[in-house]
């Protein structure tokens, strides 16, 4: 009664087997799949992010702007960042965590691949419900940080799109981060102890962690918002004794590690592009995994930072302008030791070390601007102005964005065997640097003359209409660089595929010791690792007067055989589409809960079908 | 939730535990501070009603006590089955299985029960904060009990069609750190919500 | 001893990456004309009357003073580690036809225990001065002037708390005043900012109804002072002192909602005889109505019965029947030193902007909270000539 073998009469219990086409992509379950899709979905919501941005820039070009009304606007600024933050930088850095971690520790999948296509779809799910609002009564209006009342009384419906869309992809992060994290502890290649593992490797095992906390603090949250709307409790209600003040506890209690959430991947592609393109390794790798480590611990210390002027009392805004600075230190720390590693190093400025040299430039700048903030009674002046504006985007713009240019140049022969075109990434590059700056740097001056965030317009005699101007002129150069890498992609797309040398960069770590792209099954034979930066220590060796040499080739290079027709008695996970199924049913829970308990209800149906499904179905496709 | 592929607690893996049991202890973390969030925000609103029915005035301290015992008892049983398990002896484990879940859907049906005398006592989940923060609190608690008993179900199901993989202790030790994870947490709960006095206003 | 055969970039490669750095190089002078321009332009830039850098009393002027230093602070730093990454990125470029492998160093623990330690006295030398500020910022000096500022959508309503500055034509009301609140130069100011709201007036642009929330607001007068929320519930405290006599511009930092944008105050300072007159005056009832077309418009304000209301429902006018709450108070509507109306929407002296606000104001500024009562002409000519009436 044990073990039985499942019967392969229950046709609906089968797995699907199909490798290639559409349905082999809504039924995968491998790594590199999913990541490929979680990064076109985070690329396709940052062009939507983007064009939000330019009708934002549009509006506010000018003083008295006619281009949107108000209520436009608030849908807009309020949508561009959910967009951005939730739609774009998670899912993207889901993407690169994805594709990478399992190749970079010598895995042959993620620990759970069916728990891993789920999380794509119910976060696809969730963005999609999100996106719906626009065309079923108004898309959130009360900004991505929510504050009640104001989002609790809001009486459009755009609010309760807010908090159950994010509770979908909320969902989708927790339960990808619980499989990522269990992944990098667990699937490790034999040798590759944690101190061998690359430093991305380890800024995504804190982002999950991160992630596993900071999410259910504002699931909470969320529901408590949509139960204040949807069915009238008092969480958030002044006027029945709830204290608004707590939305916002229990917001940034989320919304600070979510920075760190945000930015951490960048960390670690910096980590990763830096040592590559210096040819030497990476300086203070110890140093820089613990003050990544210390930044995970610290952010959850630090959120009532964005609530000096809250009135929180002088004790409370010491402490939390101490831990802010606080904070600041480790993040020197990691830039300091990536300065050590292009000190001395054979600095070779392809578009993947330009974007990352660049994205550390801006970092520094965004960081430099955070220390102001730290400084309460100045920022008593700053908060909720351009100023801040100009703070985040130089940090998760300047980092964020370049860092995942940086890493899709570097990555892009690994995943798709081609090389983007590197002139037109140098193009790329400049105009983007350019227009970045001279979009966010006019925003400092902006907010220190007095604009506030979140405004749909100005008066002229505010006197802010020339930097605006500015600042609209660069949007339109940063559109320009998006549209140069579509450009770039599609003009790639086009030529053969294959490489002339499948490690393109003289790279340091494992991925690059499989074939690009790499087959299914990752590796032929799991790496046996000795060393952090294996991969380089299997090319080099250090001869007997203390100078680097190569390895003769063949005898440990990064050839190996062309993949086909190996790999047989690998034994992975055949495709699923219960996933997919379990996943769709959560946005009609979620309509349902706007709308009809019926709807709920047929909604957890489908979402149960998923789930016992793909408890039955057999482990393998017959 | 567990993959096939990884539901077998031999697999080599890197610590040695099996991924499915590391995955099941992040999950409960992440519950832990769910829960704490709600508890948190229950806390936070003690007292601050600003309109009755207060705590004093509809709690049933006994009858709460008594389905707080059942659901105590509920994690004994779990443990029972899983040593039928271990010992492969299938027909107890599924009564045991089967005592659990009764014993759960008995603490549900006592708060469906206790909710339906509180709102007939006058307090809505819109009359007060108290209202408000209790029903959620005490609902969430009580959905993840529901979704424990589908699982103990699912797993007598499976069992009954055969459909158990070769290690049967295994699931069922899952299914039980869950069980007992929503256990420990009501007996916070009963304690925070039901023992501890809460002063009335005025 | 460098393995050369290794080297991948082919030719074509090479070429390309020269005309990167070609690029590059025009760039660079592109990047420092544009900076030349907007510097340039900046010099120019005319009135900025929101100008945190231009303050006008007590805390900005402290508040400007600690910002300036930690902006020092933070372009040392950035010239020191900018100019540091610009440096290495020039020396230890790739240079074509140069092969050689960088020394493998690996990490230096005394340089790591140094540039934690540097960063961090660095940051608690910035530090001392913010916390002993922020202690001194929230002192509430004991011989204040007492003022209660309230966040409504969207418009601010002031209240002088102080028992000497009661009105004179009711009990313990204390002077009231919208969107402009007037202060006497040199004076200490105690603002006990709060939100307030409940209004439920007729039908808003979609004709639901159209609520006045409470919701948070932000106060802030950036020549004066910087903002504190107004949280409904909580009351925050802002001491200033201005300097100088003048009219001051200040705005709702925090989103509260539609209108946000258009949630503008004044603060006006005033000589203290000056203001003691404003004082004076405001104690004092409205203005009795001495024409027809004026009396016509009070008639109007007391018992007209429009389309969805009354405006005595919600406004109050000092020394009259109208004793409405939640909507702003309109005692003294046309008193000089009284601007603007409507969260600063218009100007008070702009008689045609009062007009199309009569009109519907959510033609306005859409999302009002008054209503549109769908007045004509002529009662919209009345009751204009009657609140311009007010003084």
């Amino acid at each position: 009664m044990a073990s039985v073998s499942l019967p392969g009469s229950g046709g609906w219990l089968r797995r699907p087997t199909a490798t290639t086409g559409a349905w082999s992509w809504l039924t995968t379950v491998d790594h590199k799949k999913i990541g490929i899709m979680y990064g076109v979905a985070g690329f396709l919501f940052f062009l939507i992010g983007g064009l939000e941005a330019l009708l934002i820039r549009a509006q506010l070009a000018g003083p008295d702007g006619t281009v949107l009304n108000a209520d436009q606007y608030n849908q807009l600024f309020t949508m561009h960042g959910v967009t951005m933050v939730f739609l774009f930088v998670m899912p993207m850095g889901a993407a690169f965590f994805n594709y990478l971690i399992p190749l970079m520790i010598g895995a042959r999948d993620v620990a759970f691949p069916r728990l891993n296509a789920f999380s794509f779809w119910a976060f696809s799910a969730g963005a999609l419900f999100l996106y719906s609002s626009w065309f079923l009564g108004g898309a959130p209006n009360g900004g991505w940080f929510g504050y009640a009342p104001n989002s609790t009384t809001d009486p459009t419906i755009g609010m309760s799109f807010y908090a159950l869309g994010l509770l979908i992809t909320g969902v989708a992060s927790t339960v990808g981060a619980v499989n990522l994290a269990v992944t990098v502890i667990n699937l490790r290649a034999p040798g590759m102890s944690l101190f061998r593992t690359p430093v991305f490797v380890w800024m995504g095992l804190v982002v999950q962690f991160l992630l596993i906390f900071s999410l259910p603090i504002i699931t909470v949250a969320l529901f408590q918002m949509l139960f204040d709307r949807r069915w009238d409790t008092a969480f958030f209600d002044p006027t029945r004794g709830g204290d608004p003040v707590l939305w916002q506890h229990m917001f940034w209690l989320f919304g600070h590690p979510e920075v760190y959430i945000l930015i951490l991947p960048a960390f670690g592609i910096f980590s990763e592009v830096l040592p590559v393109f210096s040819r030497k390794p990476l300086f203070g790798y110890q140093f820089v995994v613990f003050s990544g480590i210390a930044i995970g611990f610290i952010g959850f210390g630090v959120w009532a930072h964005h609530m000096f002027a809250v009135g929180l009392g002088p004790v409370a805004n010491t402490a939390f302008g101490v831990s802010t600075a606080i904070i600041a230190v480790p993040t020197g720390i990691k830039i300091f030791n990536w300065m050590g590693t292009m000190y001395g190093g054979d600095i070779r400025f392809r578009s993947a070390m330009l974007f990352t040299v660049g994205g550390v430039v801006m970092f520094v700048i965004g960081g430099l601007s955070g220390v102001t903030h730290a400084v309460v009674p100045s920022d008593y002046h700053q908060t909720d102005t351009y100023y801040i504006v100009a703070h985040f985007h130089y940090v998760i713009f300047g980092g964020g964005v370049f860092a995942f240019f940086s890493g899709l140049f570097y990555w892009w022969p690994k995943v798709f065997a081609r090389m983007l075109n590197e002139r037109l990434g140098i193009i790329q590059f400049w105009v983007m640097a350019i227009g970045f700056n001279i979009t966010f740097g006019p925003m400092h001056i902006l907010g220190l003359q007095g604009m506030i965030r979140r405004e749909y317009t100005y008066p002229e005699g505010l006197g802010l209409t020339f930097w605006n101007q500015i600042a609209t002129l660069g949007s339109l150069l940063i559109a320009l660089s998006v549209l140069i890498f579509i450009v770039n992609v599609i003009w790639t797309r086009r030529t053969p595929k294959g490489l002339e040398n499948e490690d393109p960069w003289d790279a340091r770590t494992l991925e690059w010791t499989t074939s690009c792209p790499p087959p299914a099954y990752n590796f032929e034979e799991t790496p046996v690792v000795s060393s952090l930066d294996e991969f380089w220590h299997r090319k080099y060796a250090v001869d007997k007067e203390g100078r680097t040499i190569r390895v003769p080739a063949g005898a440990a290079s990064a050839s190996h055989d062309d993949g086909h027709g190996a790999g047989h008695g690998i034994h992975l996970p055949s495709p699923s589409f219960w996933p997919l199924i379990a996943a769709i049913g959560l946005p009609i829970i979620a309509y349902g809960a706007l709308w009809s308990w019926p709807l709920l209800a047929a909604g957890a149906l489908v979402t149960l079908i998923g789930v016992y499904g793909w408890a039955l179905e057999p482990s393998v496709a017959e | 939730m567990a993959d096939a592929t990884t539901m077998s607690p031999d697999e080599h893996t890197t610590t040695g535990l099996p991924s499915t049991k590391l995955a099941m202890w992040l999950f409960l973390a992440s519950e832990t501070l769910l829960f704490g969030a709600l508890i948190t925000a229950y806390v936070l609103y003690r007292g601050a009603s600003e309109v009755g029915p207060y705590p004093a005035d509809i709690f049933d301290i006994a009858y709460t006590s008594v389905s707080s015992f059942v659901l105590l008892a509920s994690s004994l049983t779990m443990v029972l089955s899983l040593v039928a398990a271990e010992k492969r002896d299938y027909a107890r484990m599924r009564v045991w299985l089967l005592a659990t879940a009764f014993l759960g859907l008995s603490f549900v049906g006592g708060q469906v029960y206790e909710f339906t005398t509180f709102y007939h006592e006058g307090l809505a989940i819109t009359t007060n904060l108290f209202g408000t923060t209790f029903y959620v609190l005490t609902g969430f608690h009580g959905v993840h009990v529901t979704v424990g008993i589908l699982m103990l179900l699912s797993l007598v199901g499976m069992s009954w069609s055969g459909r158990m993989p070769e290690d049967v202790g295994f699931p069922v030790e899952m299914v039980g750190l869950y069980w007992h994870f929503v256990d420990i947490v009501w007996i916070v709960i009963f304690v925070v919500v039901y023992l501890i006095p809460t002063p009335n206003p005025g | 001893m460098i393995e050369s055969s290794r080297s991948r970039p082919t030719g074509v490669r090479r070429r390309r990456i020269g005309r990167g750095r070609v690029v590059r190089r025009r760039s660079l002078w592109v990047l420092a004309l544009v900076a030349l321009t907007l510097l340039l332009a900046a010099c120019s830039n005319g009135d900025l009357p929101q100008d945190t850098f231009d303050p006008a009393g007590q805390p900005a002027q402290e508040q400007k003073g600690i910002l300036i230093f930690v902006l020092v602070i933070a372009a040392l730093v950035f010239v020191l580690v900018e100019g540091g990454i610009v440096f290495i990125s020039l020396r230890y470029r790739h240079r074509k036809g140069q092969e050689r492998m960088p020394k493998q160093i690996h990490g230096n623990t005394r340089l790591e225990v140094g540039w934690t330690i540097a960063p961090a006295v660095v940051l608690a030398f910035v530090m001392v001065p913010a916390i002993s500020m922020i202690w001194s910022l929230a002192a509430q000096p004991p011989d204040a002037m007492h003022i209660t500022v309230k966040g409504y959508q969207w418009w601010w309503g002031f209240e002088y708390t102080d028992p000497d500055m009661n009105v004179s034509y009711a009990e313990n009301e204390p002077i009231t005043t919208a969107d402009v609140m007037v202060v006497p130069l040199g004076r200490t100011i105690d603002l006990s900012v709060t939100a307030a709201g409940g209004l439920v007036s007729g039908p808003g642009p979609d004709g639901e109804p159209n609520p006045d929330f409470e919701v948070i607001h932000s106060f802030w007068a950036p020549r004066l002072f910087g903002k504190q929320d107004a949280v409904p519930n909580r009351t925050n405290h802002i001491v200033f002192t201005p300097a100088e006599t003048g009219t001051f511009l200040g705005q709702c930092a925090e989103f509260c909602g539609l209108q946000h944008a258009r949630m503008k105050f004044r603060i006006v300072v005033l000589e203290p005889a000056a203001f003691q007159r404003w004082v004076a005056e405001q104690k004092g009832p409205a203005v009795e109505p001495d024409q027809e077309l004026i009396d016509h418009g009070m008639d109007l304000f007391m018992n007209g019965e429009f389309e969805g209301g009354q405006c005595i429902a919600c406004h109050t006018i000092g020394g009259t029947e109208a004793a409405g709450a939640g909507g702003p108070d309109l005692t003294h509507y046309a008193a000089p030193t009284h601007e603007c109306f409507a969260g600063c929407n218009f100007e008070t002296r702009d008689v045609e902007a009062l007009k199309a606000w009569l009109r519907d104001p959510n033609a306005v500024k859409l999302g009002a909270k008054m209503p549109n009562y769908h007045l004509n002409d002529e009662q919209i000519d009345a009751l204009a000539a009657y609140l311009m009436s007010l003084t």
